[in-house]
């Protein structure tokens, strides 16, 4: 399974890739309201991003759910365990 | 498959796209350049973005009719378009795109003083998704109402381009819709009138029908969608969560197939597929394996996989698709299938211009080019080699380099699923076209052209790694004696049991050579036997190599490791020797250009004068 530390390099990379700002840093607690430009679309790039990333699939339910990195790596980390 | 696996992958993509500003000296060449690389969607739209803060307008110069594209739909299309603007900087095509507000299209068609009016396309593409012009088909429906409902959507579609095309007189394309509905029936989903599944079906083939009528475009992803699955290119959970019917997944292909068309229109499409040989025609080296050694027809998976992508291309031919062959060989040798080979699907008059000498691949294109008078970005070229793809890639960028793998099954896919040849019609002219070329062809030898060959060579880190022959190496140390024969000065055969003998020899010395270099490991690519002879003369006995690496230094570098072992066993002579065959013209001046003399029919080289030659190849001794 992917370790949260390695979950979180590659979820910096896309996230730097997705909202274009190479001094972006990740933490459990950052969410949509921490940055521009995080809307909807946005959302979806970072979430199709992962699925195609870790070859995974999330649930709509999941996604709903879905508040902050923090939550978006302990998903991930469940599905890769 | 969706993302574009036919482009190269670039290791340096990121910085490069970072780096991309106005102030650069040529930095539309650089977007083409960064957009003809394999992107995921993500870095497709982080692309766009640079694009368009550097190109707000068309750039100064730019060879191709800047576009106004307006894509008018009923769902989500916002996030297609960096992926249509990217895949026309591909095509080096400068495009300003244009979405209508959501579901508005049809108003704003009317409206003269709408977004799009004032926006004044100069292409339209209507990418209507599978509710909207499916509603209200249900299993209820008899066939006659079914019947109407369908004659129903394809008037009004039909209205739209009427529309589009009296208001904006620009070219139009319609996109299939996709065949995303779940079945009701099954496998006999076509016998129930009110099947939205089938309805989509029927709505298609009604649809291309009209569009032949009134001369209208298709984009054709329900093909797409068939071919690579339609779970790739449609997400139901997305399409509830946001109305994107097309995945942001599969969003760079879509851009693709509007960027063709887009080329297509302005003629710019490639015209002229050219085909390497050894490897990429037949499997195996026809100046090594013979007629008989080369894999190709019946009788092995490699062979008939060789015979079907042969097939792909004269399919292509046939429809105007002009073929060259730009292969390292003896022109002798490589014309012997084309004329001999009972399974060779492509013959001699298939081919426009047929090139086959020991010249640097660039060069040689760039004399294709010439002689069939079409230009360099029109030209598609097909090898196994990486080596020789990345060093046209470098120096002919407008040439088209599919990233191939070394196996022929997935050929004909790569060369279709990159569209280089969209086409929007078949002219009788087409079909005759290789003919022409052929009849105009002057089968003159080509002159060489000058090539920055050193930079090349220099950027291809090139290890070679020399070990003494061991019982590991054997088999293919015995393989490769017995096979080579085009780079093979004496050609001796020799059995395990010889080898080992030379293992043992306190007079003699075999080397292995293996060379890497950053694309991988050739393997084994030169064999050298040496032997002590009186005097102090070092005779060589067996010097063999892979045509594959050719002109890449592998010559000197091999003469410094046969000096140094020969100064080992204390010899201060080296003497040569070329026994002529059939087969190895090709190394008849070998000895000589390496600075050998001749001496009653063999070649000398003084050790004690000898400095050895300095290569871009790193040798590591094991």
């Amino acid at each position: 399974m992917a370790s949260e530390a390695e979950i979180y390099t590659a979820l910096t990379e896309m996230f730097r890739d997705i909202f274009q700002r190479d001094d972006m840093e990740l933490t459990p607690t950052l969410n949509a309201r921490d940055v521009q430009g995080w809307d909807s679309f946005k959302q979806i790039e970072i979430v199709m991003a992962s699925e195609e990333r870790w070859g995974i699939k999330f649930r709509t339910r999941e996604l709903d759910s879905l508040q902050s990195v923090g939550d978006l790596v302990a998903m991930i980390g469940r599905k890769t365990a | 498959m969706t993302d574009l696996h036919w482009l190269p992958t670039v290791s340096d993509w990121r910085q490069r796209q970072r780096a991309l500003t106005t102030a650069m000296p040529d930095p539309w060449a650089e977007a083409v350049s960064l957009a003809n690389a394999r992107i995921g969607f993500v870095l497709v739209n982080a692309l766009d973005e640079t694009l368009r803060r550097v190109f707000p307008t068309p750039p100064q110069g730019l060879q191709t009719k800047p576009i106004r594209l307006a894509v008018l739909g009923s769902s989500t299309l916002t996030h297609l378009l960096p992926a249509i603007r990217v895949a026309g900087v591909r095509r080096g095509l400068w495009i300003d795109a244009y979405e209508n507000d959501f579901g508005q299209y049809m108003q704003e068609l009317a409206d003269p003083a709408s977004g799009l009016h004032g926006f004044a396309p100069t292409a339209i593409l209507f990418a209507f998704d599978a509710w909207h012009v499916s509603a209200g088909v249900t299993a209820g429906m008899d066939a006659a109402a079914a019947a109407d409902a369908l004659q129903a959507i394809v008037a009004r579609i039909r209205d739209n381009w009427r529309q589009a095309r009296a208001s904006f007189r620009c070219p139009i394309a319609q996109q299939a819709i996709m065949p995303l509905h779940a079945p009701l029936l099954g496998n006999n989903e076509h016998r129930l009138p009110g099947s939205r599944a089938a309805f989509v079906a029927r709505l298609n083939a009604a649809l291309r029908e009209a569009a032949e009528t009134d001369g209208v475009d298709m984009i054709a992803v329900d093909d797409r969608a068939v071919r690579d699955g339609i779970g790739k290119w449609h997400d139901p959970g997305l399409w509830h969560r946001s109305k994107q019917e097309v995945a942001p997944t599969a969003a760079p292909m879509y851009g693709d197939l509007v960027g063709r068309w887009l080329a297509a229109l302005q003629g710019r499409s490639f015209k002229c597929l050219v085909l390497d040989l050894d490897n990429t025609l037949w499997g195996g080296v026809i100046g090594d394996d013979g007629l008989e050694g080369i894999a190709l027809g019946q009788g092995s998976a490699l062979g008939e996989a060789f015979v079907a992508f042969q097939d792909y291309a004269r399919e292509l031919s046939r429809r105007g698709v002009i073929l060259a062959v730009c292969s390292k060989n003896d022109e002798a040798n490589a014309l012997e299938p084309f004329e001999k080979h009972p399974d060779m699907v492509l013959r001699r008059g298939d081919i426009a211009c047929f090139v086959a000498n020991w010249s640097n691949k660039a060069d040689n294109i760039r004399a294709i080019a010439r002689e069939l008078n079409i230009g360099l970005d029109s030209l598609v070229f097909v090898d196994d080699n990486p080596f020789e793809r990345d060093l046209v890639r470098q120096e002919l960028p407008m040439v088209a380099v599919p990233d191939v793998s070394d196996d022929p099954v997935g050929y004909a896919a790569a060369l279709a699923d990159a569209g280089y040849f969209e086409g929007l019609a078949v002219t009788d002219e087409d079909r005759a076209r290789t003919g022409q070329y052929q009849g105009n062809k002057a089968r003159e030898a080509l002159k060489e052209a000058v090539t920055d060959l050193p930079s090349y060579l220099r950027g291809l880190e090139m290890r070679l790694i020399a070990r003494r022959f061991d019982r590991v190496g054997l088999q293919r140390i015995v393989q490769l004696i017995n096979k080579s024969n085009q780079f093979n000065l004496t050609t001796r055969r020799y059995t395990d049991e010889d080898v080992l003998a030379v293992l043992d020899d306190p007079r003699a010395f075999g080397l292995q050579l293996r060379l890497l270099d950053r694309f991988g490991d050739n393997g084994v690519i030169a064999i050298v036997i040496g032997r002590l002879r009186e005097a102090g003369d070092l005779y060589i006995d067996t010097w063999l190599m892979s045509c594959r690496v050719l002109g890449r230094q592998v010559e000197p570098t091999t003469l410094n490791l046969i000096a140094s072992e020969a100064a080992k066993l204390g010899a201060t002579r080296l003497i040569g020797e070329y026994i002529p065959t059939k087969k190895n013209a090709m190394v008849r001046d070998h000895y000589p250009r390496l600075g050998f003399a001749p001496h009653n029919e063999v070649y000398c080289l003084d050790l004690r004068d000898f400095t050895p030659a300095e290569t871009f190849i790193d040798v590591v001794e094991e």
